[in-house]
């Protein structure tokens, strides 16, 4: 599958930065109050964030619906490493934490969380991996950036900003919990780069 | 990590670290309703079993399924070996069907390396002969880890029919690997010849003396006097060797509390352990069972997955 590298650390000096932190707060911030304005509020809301960096941005806006309705919503995390189209073109990696709510998804509306909406086979693998865990009244998708570039027919609900590309580009987020700070970059490739 | 698991020598630290964290995410789908993950689909492995097994073969048949892979059994009584096939021509017979992994149990010690030279197919080593069962080592060091946190300077004795058993092998070099002090007992009869060379350089002591070593022991290991390969006498009888080496009642009481207890089945109760230690609430038997399948899920991924793997 050809995709350029979306996520993740890069050169820090390559490229313009598209979001900086204050960008990217004010983008999570709409995002939670599109959700509640969707859904009519938190009930049977579950956010399930998408390893690896859609799982902090998912905390990030649990604690702001939170902090808007003054009771928390369920959040968890999901790894669809096992269900990816590509497992056979690279070497294996570990599975990580699939963590939901122990009442389960059924029923529930579930709202993926991720940083950059690309091909959409995350997205697929997502929905096959959810199709395991039970059978949710419906399923959403919120995204930090969607920069294009689609090879499946799926589109975000929620998009923190969108990001016209060229497919060589690269887009780099960075998230404070794991990177130390808040950025999204864009770059030229520089050598060989490998798909998320 | 190596192409094919035939003995722990072919895992480095990093290897079993990676196969234990991703044992971690399978266990979790036992508890799933659905327990299904594709990662295998399309996948083919044959469990090639020319000895009796029940939980070896039936783990690996579910944690096959359970990652979405075809698999067959082959057992050697059926098949064609017992019309008088070679052993090369029933594993390139299957071979030729297009197999991408074979778990291979066999009789013959070195007979899964000798496989994994004659096929393309990843070969994983589900015991042979009293030379190693890597799998099992690493499930019961998994099951262990999870109960005792790290193995790190832990002291766990593996006591039993140490000639015979393939399971100690591969338990001594991966627990000493794990950083765990290992004492191995047995009586002189049954403990390997050359065993004190070897302790030397891996790094283990040896003992005859089961009630001194117990009282320290973080975990104990017994294992199964496999009565099917002893040619002659190893031991008078079975009421002795319980006295002298089985994990009886009075011994069961010797030990700290809440001192793991693990064997890897099939049980002699009342010849190696005794019923009470078997059932105590610190065994972890079930346990090792349980997170068979579990690591053997992972093992598969591992080594069939990921595009090194494509045969």
């Amino acid at each position: 599958m050809p995709a350029p590298t979306q996520t993740g650390p890069a050169d820090p000096g390559s490229g313009h930065t598209v979001l900086d932190a204050r960008d990217i707060s004010r983008a999570l911030t709409r995002i939670s109050h599109e959700l509640l304005e969707r859904n009519k509020g938190p009930e049977d809301l579950i956010l399930l964030g998408l390893h690896t960096r859609g799982v902090p941005l998912a905390r990030r806006i649990g604690d702001r619906i939170a902090a808007v309705e003054g009771t928390p919503v369920a959040v968890g995390s999901l790894d669809v490493t096992m269900y990816r189209d590509d497992l056979r073109s690279h070497p294996t990696r570990g599975p990580q934490k699939t963590v939901v709510p122990p009442s389960g998804i059924d029923g529930k509306v579930v709202v993926l969380v991720d940083d950059v909406l690309f091909s959409g086979r995350t997205i697929r693998a997502a929905l096959d991996a959810l199709n395991d865990l039970g059978r949710p009244a419906a399923v959403r998708l919120a995204v930090l950036v969607d920069r294009g570039h689609r090879e499946l027919p799926i589109r975000a609900d929620h998009v923190g900003k969108n990001l016209p590309s060229a497919r060589s580009e690269r887009v780099s987020v960075r998230l404070e919990e794991i990177d130390g700070h808040d950025e999204v970059r864009i770059s030229q490739p520089s050598g060989s780069e490998t798909g998320q | 990590m190596n192409r094919h698991l035939l003995s722990i020598d072919d895992l480095a630290v990093d290897d079993v670290r990676t196969i234990f964290d991703t044992a971690v995410e399978m266990h979790d789908v036992q508890k799933r309703q659905v327990k299904k993950l594709p990662a295998l689909r399309g996948r083919t492995v044959i469990n090639l079993f020319f000895e009796d097994s029940t939980r070896t073969r039936s783990s690996f048949e579910i944690a096959g399924k359970w990652l979405s892979a075809d698999t067959i059994n082959i057992t050697g009584k059926g098949s064609s070996t017992s019309k008088g096939e070679s052993l090369r021509d029933t594993v390139l017979t299957v071979c030729a069907m297009g197999v991408d992994a074979l778990v291979m149990r066999h009789s013959a010690s070195g007979s899964a390396k000798q496989v994994s030279e004659w096929v393309d197919a990843v070969v994983i080593n589900a015991g042979d002969g009293t030379h190693e069962h890597p799998t099992q080592a690493l499930l019961d060091a998994y099951t262990l880890e999870r109960r005792l946190g790290s193995l790190e300077g832990r002291r766990i004795s593996v006591i039993g029919d140490l000639t015979h058993s393939r399971v100690f092998r591969s338990n001594v070099l991966l627990l000493t690997k794990l950083g765990a002090e290992v004492t191995v007992v047995a009586p002189p009869t049954l403990m390997p010849s050359g065993i004190d060379a070897w302790s030397k350089d891996a790094g283990f002591a040896t003992s005859y003396d089961i009630d001194e070593v117990l009282p320290t022991s973080d975990a104990v290991m017994m294992l199964r006097v496999q009565r099917e390969r002893m040619n002659g006498a190893f031991f008078p009888s079975a009421r002795e060797y319980t006295v002298g080496y089985g994990l009886t009642r009075d011994r069961l009481a010797s030990l700290a509390e809440g001192t793991p207890i693990l064997h890897p089945g099939p049980m002699n109760r009342g010849l190696e352990i005794a019923a009470d230690a078997a059932d105590a609430a610190h065994s972890l038997i079930l346990d090792q069972v349980s997170a068979g399948v579990a690591v053997r899920m992972s093992v598969l991924y591992h080594l069939l997955a990921g595009e090194e793997a494509t045969a």
